[in-house]
């Protein structure tokens, strides 16, 4: 059997030389001077409940090019790639592959039309063979039905050789770097003809020489004649390995453009592009004592040396990439996690560490990224999930007493403005806003001296949104130190009173909200320039 | 913004240079030899004890004793290669014993073969309502066929009160299945080695049986690469049912005396010997000739602590402990894979 890359669809596999203008959607008449279109999705729209996760999802990949997907987090790219290997429909759009309307119902059907995704880990069989992985389902059979084991891992090998690594088809799986799981996966697609191939951040848990070797591999894939599609969020990256570039913001398609003659500030300002208000400074009281003291916090290979000081009355913004480290410090702090070195004082009281309880007791409340994992017990009622961190006060002699804790959850409730149908709802009905709502409740119940919120806002709605950051606004009012993490930069100037930057486990720089810009901020977090880092 | 940025790792400093074909080939072989170890090891220190543990009638005895366990095996084998497990192997036995048994009392003259095959469609059709309910109800196998042990035992029961059928009512052939030997070896277990390496080639050799494996490497993975999941995992579920009725005849024609209680107990057994046979308890690892290998152990232990004059109180204690060493000893050997494997792999990687 020949590589299977030498079977991928036959395309040019020169890649258009002509510049193309900034901006501008992608249409069929502009296809004359690339590789065939293989891929086109226009217009499309996928919503979850209330959650508008995309809007207007547009791309159009080519044979022969490397194609980057970039946008902020909760732009709609992971949305995409979903609908692209089949795991979500679309409630509206058109998909055309080959030119022809296409519909992936299922990940199979995506499979069948020539689309694979590798994931950034990649899901295999561990304890089976490079080769069955690959030809799981299709092994290579000799006379009577059986398994011809050979020729399946010579194959294997024939595939791996035509990418030009070195993998042995023969072992197991179990143990396989990530970068040698997405080479199987690779090889995977390689073997089922794919003519688009998905990277989802790829390069995300790989080393140098790794991601070196990943983009040779991009590279002979192109020049198969397959369209590769890379989400990264390393700018210098997408400039190394593609040709065009597509940028999505809040769910919709901003631009698709040659990547030639763009500049990474260019890429930045289409991801980010939006003005919210900024809060206000008659907002914006004098801080007052310290509340929160971290001193020279370290965690081997997590973070590293972390001084800071969150005083009553202030919401400090930790900015900074996603694996920065910023939820690492937030879960030490309060104890989820243990730390080498250094010390985190509430005021002025040394926390134990690795006690939530003693943080607890020490007046922290947590609202953690993922809520409905960490934050709620999704089948619990929104009353029951509301009194979870207050059951102490709520109770008689450890009986709980229902009517306080009905009385609690009301008061919370129209405080906060949730909207549910009835309190002993399960949680799990309410949007996700209302549910962020219930979590910041359930911790404002204890009366914090000190509020950590990771990612108060990730997938809701911008009506609550706004709410959410006049709340916690108001708690500062009201003298709360609160350490807000956050990955969307507009949410850090706007609601942040001084913005703390991380960089791949320290700190790397400090702004008041005055003098914070984006570019700034992710100036500081990406280390692309000199000049700001302290 | 959301920018990735995780501090990049470095390559482990190589590890010594092993040929990783030949590293997995070995590890892989391990799991069968390293039983087979044992058991030699330990056959050897008996029979140095005990010279009469070696006799002609008690490597007979002991290998007619392995065939009933050896068979079911077999299947909860496939079952648990696929992340699933069959409980209701011991009451599927004693049913198809009795029912089987009784079939020479109430139809004169009835053919041997048919007899089997009797055994056979019985455990057949509780296989394959175990299969339904695990594959179509998708609830949890250790619910499932904890249920039936009790319902099909229920059954069992309720069909033969306090009758039994006794050897008198048994034909002569029929008694003399497990007698027969070839060369000392009695032809059942000649017949039983023969389906156990059947067996294994399939699981080793044939989509479906890989599939097995996949299943319970990663049963979400399975279910993406388009492998149809409910119908292996039922089809496991049917054929462990059909080895354990024919298991339950070739018991019936062993122990000659029948009531409700054979196979009493028998799951927990053949589990502890597809586990020392070093099938991974959570599936996607083990072949069929090493769970076979893992009974053999067993009642090769029962054998020697009788010869030795041990008391056979001892016996259920000796088996929980070894299935603890049998666990450990895997534990450490795939920890040591793993490590070793890595190494590998971030050599090749750099």
């Amino acid at each position: 059997m020949e590589p299977a890359h030498d079977a991928v669809a036959p395309a040019e596999p020169d890649r258009p030389a002509e510049p193309r203008p900034a901006a501008q959607a992608p249409s069929p008449g502009h296809n004359a001077a690339a590789g065939p279109a293989v891929l086109s999705l226009q217009h499309a729209a996928k919503a979850f409940g209330a959650v508008q996760a995309m809007a207007d999802g547009t791309i159009e990949l080519r044979a022969g090019e490397a194609h980057a997907l970039l946008g902020e987090n909760g732009a709609g790219k992971s949305t995409l790639v979903k609908i692209l290997a089949g795991v979500y429909q679309l409630d509206s759009g058109t998909l055309l592959i080959d030119g022809q309307p296409a519909t992936l119902a299922s990940p199979a059907a995506a499979r069948d039309a020539g689309i694979a995704v590798i994931y950034q880990e990649p899901t295999l069989f561990p304890d089976l063979s490079v080769a069955e992985n690959i030809f799981m389902g299709r092994q290579p059979l000799r006379a009577g039905r059986r398994i011809d084991g050979k020729v399946m891992r010579a194959d294997a090998a024939g595939l791996f050789t035509g990418l030009g690594v070195t993998l042995d088809p023969g072992r197991v799986c179990r143990g396989l770097s990530i970068a040698d799981q997405q080479i199987v996966e690779i090889g995977k697609a390689l073997s089922l003809n794919a003519r688009v191939i998905v990277m989802d951040e790829p390069t995300a848990a790989l080393s140098a020489a790794e991601v070196a070797r990943l983009f040779e591999v991009v590279a002979t894939l192109r020049a198969g004649g397959a369209a590769v599609l890379f989400i990264s969020h390393r700018l210098e990256e997408v400039f190394e390995i593609c040709q065009r570039v597509t940028v999505m913001r809040d769910g919709r398609h901003v631009m698709t453009s040659e990547l030639d003659g763009l500049t990474g500030d260019d890429l930045v300002r289409a991801m980010v592009g939006r003005d919210m208000p900024v809060r206000t400074d008659a907002e914006r009281r004098a801080p007052g004592g310290q509340v929160l003291t971290v001193e020279h916090l370290t965690r081997e290979g997590v973070f590293t040396d972390v001084s800071f000081n969150v005083r009553a009355g202030e919401i400090v913004a930790l900015a900074g990439l996603v694996g920065s480290g910023r939820s690492e410090v937030a879960r030490a702090i309060f104890g989820i996690d243990k730390y080498d070195a250094g010390t985190v004082k509430v005021t002025g009281r040394d926390l134990r560490r690795a006690s939530p309880t003693d943080a607890m007791a020490a007046g922290i409340g947590f609202v953690p990224e993922d809520r409905r994992q960490q934050g709620l017990v999704m089948d619990m009622s929104v009353q029951q999930n509301m009194a979870l961190a207050s059951l102490r006060r709520l109770g008689r002699r450890g009986l709980i007493s229902g009517g306080a804790e009905r009385k609690f959850a009301t008061d919370w409730s129209l405080r906060l403005r949730i909207k549910y149908g009835k309190l002993t709802d399960p949680v799990s009905r309410l949007s996700g806003g209302n549910q962020q709502k219930v979590v910041l409740g359930k911790w404002l119940g204890r009366q914090p001296t000190l509020l950590i919120v990771d990612e108060p806002t990730r997938g809701i709605d911008i009506g609550t949104k706004a709410e959410v950051h006049r709340l916690l606004g108001q708690l500062a009012g009201d003298g709360v130190a609160i350490l807000m993490i956050s990955s969307e930069l507009p949410e850090v100037l706007q609601v942040g009173d001084r913005i703390l930057v991380m960089r791949e486990g320290r700190l790397a720089a400090e702004f008041g909200h005055a003098e914070a810009t984006e570019e700034r901020i992710i100036a500081a977090a990406t280390g692309q320039r000199e000049g700001l880092a302290r | 913004m959301s920018t990735t940025l995780t501090p990049r790792r470095e390559p482990p400093k190589a590890g010594p240079d092993v040929s990783p074909r030949r590293l997995t080939e070995r590890v892989f072989r391990v799991r069968e030899s390293g039983i087979l170890a044992v058991l030699v090891v330990f056959v050897a220190a008996t029979a140095a004890a005990a010279p009469r543990f070696l006799d002609a009638q008690n490597i007979k005895f002991v290998l007619i004793n392995t065939t009933v366990f050896a068979l079911l095996a077999l299947g909860e084998t496939m079952v648990v290669i696929s992340r699933n497990v069959d409980l209701s192997v011991g009451s599927v036995l004693g049913l198809s014993a009795y029912l089987s048994a009784s079939l020479f009392g109430q139809v004169h003259g009835i053919s041997i073969p048919l007899v089997f095959l009797v055994g056979l469609g019985i455990g057949l059709a509780c296989g394959v309502a175990n299969g339904l309910m695990v594959s179509l109800g998708r609830v949890p196998s250790l619910v499932v066929t904890l249920a039936t042990l009790y319902i099909i035992r229920g059954i069992d029961i309720l069909i033969i009160g306090g009758n039994e059928v006794v050897a008198q009512s048994l034909p002569g052939a029929f008694l003399n299945i497990p007698q027969d030997t070839i060369g000392g070896i009695p032809d059942v277990a000649i017949a039983v080695a023969v389906v156990i390496g059947a067996g294994a080639y399939y699981l080793r050799s044939f989509r479906s049986g890989r599939e097995l494996y996949a299943i319970g490497s990663n049963p979400d993975g399975a279910r993406l690469a388009g492998i149809a999941v409910g119908k292996r995992v039922f089809t496991a579920f049917a054929v462990s049912g059909a080895l354990a009725g024919i298991a339950g005849v070739l018991w019936a024609a062993q122990y000659q005396t029948i009531d409700s209680t054979a196979g009493t107990g028998y799951e927990l057994q053949v589990v502890s010997a597809v586990v020392v046979g070093g099938v991974a308890i959570f599936g996607g690892s083990g072949s069929a000739v090493g769970a076979a290998l893992g009974a053999l152990l067993l009642e090769t232990i029962i054998s020697a602590l009788y010869v030795l004059g041990i008391s056979p109180f001892w016996d259920q204690s000796i088996a929980g402990f070894l299935l603890l060493l049998a666990i450990s000893l895997d534990r450490a050997i795939s920890v040591r894979l793993v490590t070793a494997l890595r190494l590998r792999s971030s050599r090749s990687a750099s």
